[in-house]
This record gives C-alpha cells, structure tokens and sequence, in this order.
C-alpha cells in the first residue's frame, strides 16, 4: 500500500524504472506470458463453465474488448523492442497479422479442405471421385433444388429489382412523406428470416373447411368465394409462396439504394426530355434507366448473391418438403441429418462456384481502384 | 412549348393542382405501404391476443370493436418468456452478439489501417485474398470448422460463436473500414508520424476516432446480421436451451408447436423487438450499414 502511494507520487520515475533499463526487459518478457495465462484461462472457463450467464457476459465483454487491444499493444511494444530496422518490417504484421490468422482459419483453410473432403465419402474415410457431384448434378432430388433455386434466383431478383425501380420513382415525386413511405417498405429487411417466415406462415395459415380461417391469404380466398387451400403443400405454387417472403424482405432494399442513384439524375436532363416533349413513361425508360443502369446491375447482382444461398425462409416454413427443396437447405441436411459430409462438402463447392464471377469482378474492381 | 409557358402554368396552378396531379401516385404509394405493414401488423396485434380468439377468428376481428379491452392481453409473452424459454435465448442472443460485433471491429480496424497505410511484402495480394472472400458463401467453412471444433471441444460454446462471426465477418468489415481509412487526408498521417507519434498512437488517437462513421455503419450491419442469423447459430451453438438464442429457440417453436399461433406471434415479436429499435433509433446509420454490407459472404 505505503509502494503504491510513493509510486503515485513520483510517477516519472516509477515509470521510467519499468520502461528503461534492464528491468524493461523483463517486464515485457512477463507481460505477454501473464497475457497469455489469462487468455488461456478465460478461454477454458468460457468454454467449460455452467456459471451465471451475466459473469459470463461480463469475461466475454473485457475479453472481447480487453484481450484483443491487450493482444495488439503488448506485441506492439515488444516490436519497439527491436532494432529499428527489424522493427519497421516487422510492425505492419503485427496490425495485419492478427485479421489475416482469423481469416486463413475460418475462411482460407475450411475452403481447401471443403474441396477436399468433396472428392471423400460419407465419413470422410475413402476417396470416391466425382460421385458426390454426380449425385449433386443428377439426382432427382437435387435435380428438384436446383430447379427450385432458379426460380428464386429469376423471380425474386426479377421482382425486387424491377418494384424497387417502380417504388423509387414513385416516392421520388410525392414530396413531404417520402422518407416515412421508404421507411415503411425499408422495415422488413431489419428484422429476421425467421420472424418473417412466422409472420408469413400464419397468413398462409390453413383449417379445413367449416373452421374459420385465420390466415389472411385464405380469408380472402373464401371471402371471394373460394375453397381454403394449404399453400404450403400446394406443388409448384408452395415455392412462389415462399419466393414471396424473400420479395417483401428485399424490395425495401432495393428501392432505397435505387432512390438514391434516382436522385442522382441532374434535373436538366428531365428538364430537357420534358421540353422535348416526353411523357413521364418515356422519360422513365428513355432517361432514368440508362442513367442508372450501373446501379441496377450491382443491386441485380447482390441480390443474386443473397438468394444464392436462401436457406432460412425454406428451414422455416417447409424444411424442404413438397418439392421445395433449395441448395444450401440440402447442403444443413445433408450435414446434420445424413450425416454425410463428402455430399454436403460438395454442395457447398457448387455454390462457390456460382460466386466466382461476382468474386473476379469485385477483385478486378479493387484492383483498378487502387492503381 | 416555350420555357416561360411552363413556368407561367406552374406558377398559376399553385399547390392545389400539384396536389391533385400527385394524387394517383399518392394512393399508390399509400397502398402499397399499407400492404407492406400489413403482415407485421397482423403478427402484433395477433400476439396481444387471447389463445381461443387467435384460433376462432381472424385478427382482423379486433377493430370491429377495438376498444373492448378483454380481448387484448400480454398472457402469451408472460407464456413464451418463460414456459418456452424465449426469455433465456434472447439473454443468450446478447450474450453472442455483443463480442461478435466487437471483436471483428477492433481486429479490421488494425488490418484496415495497416492496408491502407503501411508498406510491407505481399500486401496487394493479400488485400485481394481479403476482397475475394468477402462474397464467399460462409457454407463453404461449415464442414471443416464443425470438425475443427469437435476437437477442440468449443461446438456449443458462445466462445465458438464469437470467433465463427468474427472470422466470417471480417473480410467486409476490412474492406469497409479500408475505404473509409485509406481515404483519410494523406498530410494528417504524415504530421502526426513527423511529430513523432508511433503507428500504434497515430491509429488509436488520430485513425480511429476518425474513423467513426465507417465503424458505426459496420457495428451496425454486423449487430443486426448475427442477431438475425440463423444458419451458424444452428451450426455451431445448436438448440440445447442453456446457450440457443432467439432466431433458433423460434424456428424450434415452429418445429415443435407448428399452429399454436399464440406462442408463434409473441416469440417472433421478441426477436423482433431489438431490430425494430436499432431501426427506429438510427435509421441513417442502419441504411448505410445495410447497403454497405449486402455483399457479405
């Protein structure tokens, strides 16, 4: 108590002692091996420990943010240790170091094995060849994911695209109320896959005949006069009900990032075609497309990317039955219910393959940027 | 026509006619609005319902008399808190979230500045790796990492999870945070290094305080998409009700009570209810966010 006293006040010197001399040595030689006693420790009490949730909490939050600073100046301070040339080289891989590590475990290493463990069978014991794609590219089951993959991809880019369009000039015009309406629409993509898919599952609600139907979609039918029908079950048409839920998701998406390239159209422009004598419709096509055009491919393309890999809204509201199977629902299934990791593997193969192009223009991209 | 006949018109037909040649495109608007809300309306106020009502009419039975107030009741989340243990999983969805939003912040934010600002072998490469794995379908990673951490005995731990979001996250958060960085004015880097401050310094003091609005759009993309995400939460915490959050706790409630619409409506507005504040709260941020975030893998 009296040391730590006299340390406060004399400050100076109490920090030159540890930061000169052969004592500064030591201190940095101890530092990170206390670093890494508690990081080894926090590590196996969080991953072993039953104790109270918000304790937990509380490690993982100074962890979280404690730890990884921590990490960051100690193996800084040790670089300053180095000769001044050693040092320089070696500090830029202290900062990049760290994300490039993570990186090279969760994405770089999984992706070879992945590639790997496709050409292996279900245990991952014998090596079979092609057999996992072609059981990927032909089976009918397969056969059905993919059919069913094409039209998401079709339909709900097709549609988010063009009512993101439609929706984006519209508010462009209605003046005082236009954030309030793109907010509205905005909403669904805050929430989850999940909560939407409930939400939609109980307007797609069924009860036989006499009951009262409780699912709007069905309400309506019989209000008009129709029979009540369990949607869900209704091959094809269970897949377009399902497409519909990506649709809600994503329109609001699309429409806010069009708005914005849409507001981007210079005044005079529309001035000009309108002096010409262009309608509104010719205007739309003739003038703001074309000018727009670079945007609507990137939204086009990220929505692709999105619907590539849908696997919630079909986990949810089917798992997969009555032909509305999709990929990467087929590639969970695959891995926790078959058990077989040589199909599953390869299913995530093909659906890396589908991303290659979008992977060679973001690169080719990055690399005009930065010349 | 000339130039001044249109602004003459403009200017004699005042509001009202501009009011009334918007007003097809305003009930347009207005029902296309109406049909987007509709649903999540619907969800609500079919969760402030009683079971037998919720089961014997449609919700939209409420406004023939809206203010009878025995048909609105909180019964159903008292219910789903507890009895179906939302309450925990949404204890559970912080308890994930919060590192896994934190961590890949702090750890792209070095890489960032280092990219942007420091020379060292390899380094156009390496940003092109981190580039071209920003899109990477995070399905790829499954297999080999559920074995990895069989191994190391973390499936199931919230410690697995963070490290999953935070590998799966970090390539967008690099990319995001390096075109926000690299595009800080080159003469404030160079006077803070000329006066002597160390890259460490120059970063902390100088780089990350700057660097604010870029960090907050990404927080927020992050906190919302591993608060949504279903697919690694199932993968590597499973549905065990000591560690499952809110996303898979409600698709297991689909699983186990398929119709039972009282607890269905409730728990699905619970995992609801941070993202819709997050929404409200800072809706600038989150559209950034979200649009700068779109492409991830």
């Amino acid at each position: 108590m009296e040391e730590a006293v006299q340390h406060e006040e004399q400050p100076s010197k109490a920090a030159s002692i540890f930061t000169t001399g052969p004592l500064r040595i030591i201190v940095s030689l101890i530092v990170p091996v206390i670093a890494f006693l508690v990081l080894r420790w926090s590590f196996i009490y969080m991953r072993d420990t039953d104790a109270n949730k918000l304790l937990i909490g509380l490690v993982a939050l100074i962890i979280g943010v404690g730890a990884v600073w921590a990490l960051y100046l100690i193996t800084d301070n040790l670089v300053s240790l180095l000769p001044q040339g050693i040092g320089d080289t070696v500090r830029p891989f202290v900062f990049v170091g760290p994300a490039l590590a993570v990186i090279g475990l969760y994405l770089v290493y999984p992706l070879v094995r992945t590639i790997y463990l496709s050409f292996f069978d279900a245990r991952s014991v014998n090596f079979v060849g092609v057999d996992n794609y072609i059981f990927a590219l032909t089976s009918p089951d397969m056969l059905i994911a993919f059919r069913n993959n094409l039209l998401w991809l079709v339909f709900v880019t097709g549609f988010v695209v063009s009512l993101g369009l439609i929706i984006a000039v519209m508010v462009d015009r209605i003046g005082r109320w236009e954030s309030v309406a793109k907010s509205i629409i905005f909403l669904p993509m805050a929430i989850s896959a999940v909560g939407a898919s409930v939400i939609w599952k109980f307007i797609y609600s069924y009860q036989p005949s006499p009951r009262p139907q409780i699912g709007l979609l069905n309400s309506i039918v019989t209000a008009l006069g129709g029979e009540p029908q369990g949607w869900l079950i209704l091959k094809p048409w269970n897949n377009f009900f399902l497409i519909i839920i990506m649709i809600w998701i994503l329109t609001g998406f699309a429409m806010v990032v069009i708005s914005a390239a849409v507001k981007g159209v210079p005044a005079e422009l529309l001035e000009a075609a309108r002096i010409d004598g262009a309608n509104e419709v010719r205007i739309f096509f003739g003038v703001i497309i074309p000018y727009i055009r670079g945007t609507l491919i990137t939204i086009a393309t990220t929505v692709l990317i999105m619907v590539l890999k849908i696997f919630d809204i079909v986990y949810v509201m089917t798992s997969g039955q009555n032909d509305t199977e999709v990929i990467a629902n087929r590639m969970f299934r695959e891995m926790f219910v078959f058990r077989n990791f040589g199909r599953g593997s390869a299913l995530a193969i093909l659906l890396l393959i589908a991303v290659i192009p979008a992977m060679i223009y973001n690169v080719r991209n990055i690399r005009e940027a930065r010349r | 026509m000339s130039v001044t006949d249109q602004t003459r018109r403009k200017d004699s037909g005042g509001w009202m006619s501009r009011f009334l040649s918007n007003l097809p495109l305003r009930i347009t608007i207005i029902i296309i609005a109406f049909i987007w809300t509709l649903p999540t309306v619907g969800l609500l106020i079919s969760s402030l319902r009683p079971q037998i009502d919720i089961q014997s009419s449609g919700w939209w039975t409420v406004f023939e008399h809206p203010f009878e107030i025995a048909q609105w009741t909180l019964a159903n989340y008292q219910r789903v808190l507890t009895t179906d243990a939302m309450g925990d999983a949404f204890l559970n969805s912080l308890l994930v979230t919060i590192p896994s939003v934190v961590i890949p912040i702090t750890i792209a934010a070095f890489a960032a500045y280092a990219f942007a600002w420091m020379e060292f072998p390899g380094k156009s490469l390496l940003f092109v790796v981190v580039v071209g794995l920003m899109v990477v379908p995070l399905q790829m990673s499954l297999i080999p990492l559920l074995r990895l951490y069989t191994q190391l005995d973390l499936n199931g731990t919230f410690l697995g999870i963070w490290l999953a979001h935070t590998g799966f996250g970090l390539p967008l958060a690099v990319f995001l945070l390096y075109g926000y960085i690299s595009s800080l004015p080159e003469e404030i880097i160079e006077s803070a290094r000329v006066d002597g401050a160390s890259p460490l310094t120059t970063f902390t003091r100088l780089v990350l305080p700057l660097s604010v609005p870029a960090i907050a759009s990404f927080a927020i993309f992050q906190f919302l998409w591993v608060w949504n995400d279903l697919l690694v939460a199932l993968v590597f915490l499973g549905t065990k009700k000591e560690v499952t959050v809110v996303t898979s706790r409600l698709a297991a409630l689909v699983g186990e009570r398929g119709e039972a619409w009282h607890v269905l409506t409730a728990g699905a507005f619970i995992t609801m209810l941070i993202p819709l504040i997050v929404f409200f709260a800072l809706q600038r941020y989150f559209v950034r966010g979200l649009t700068a975030g779109s492409v991830k893998g």
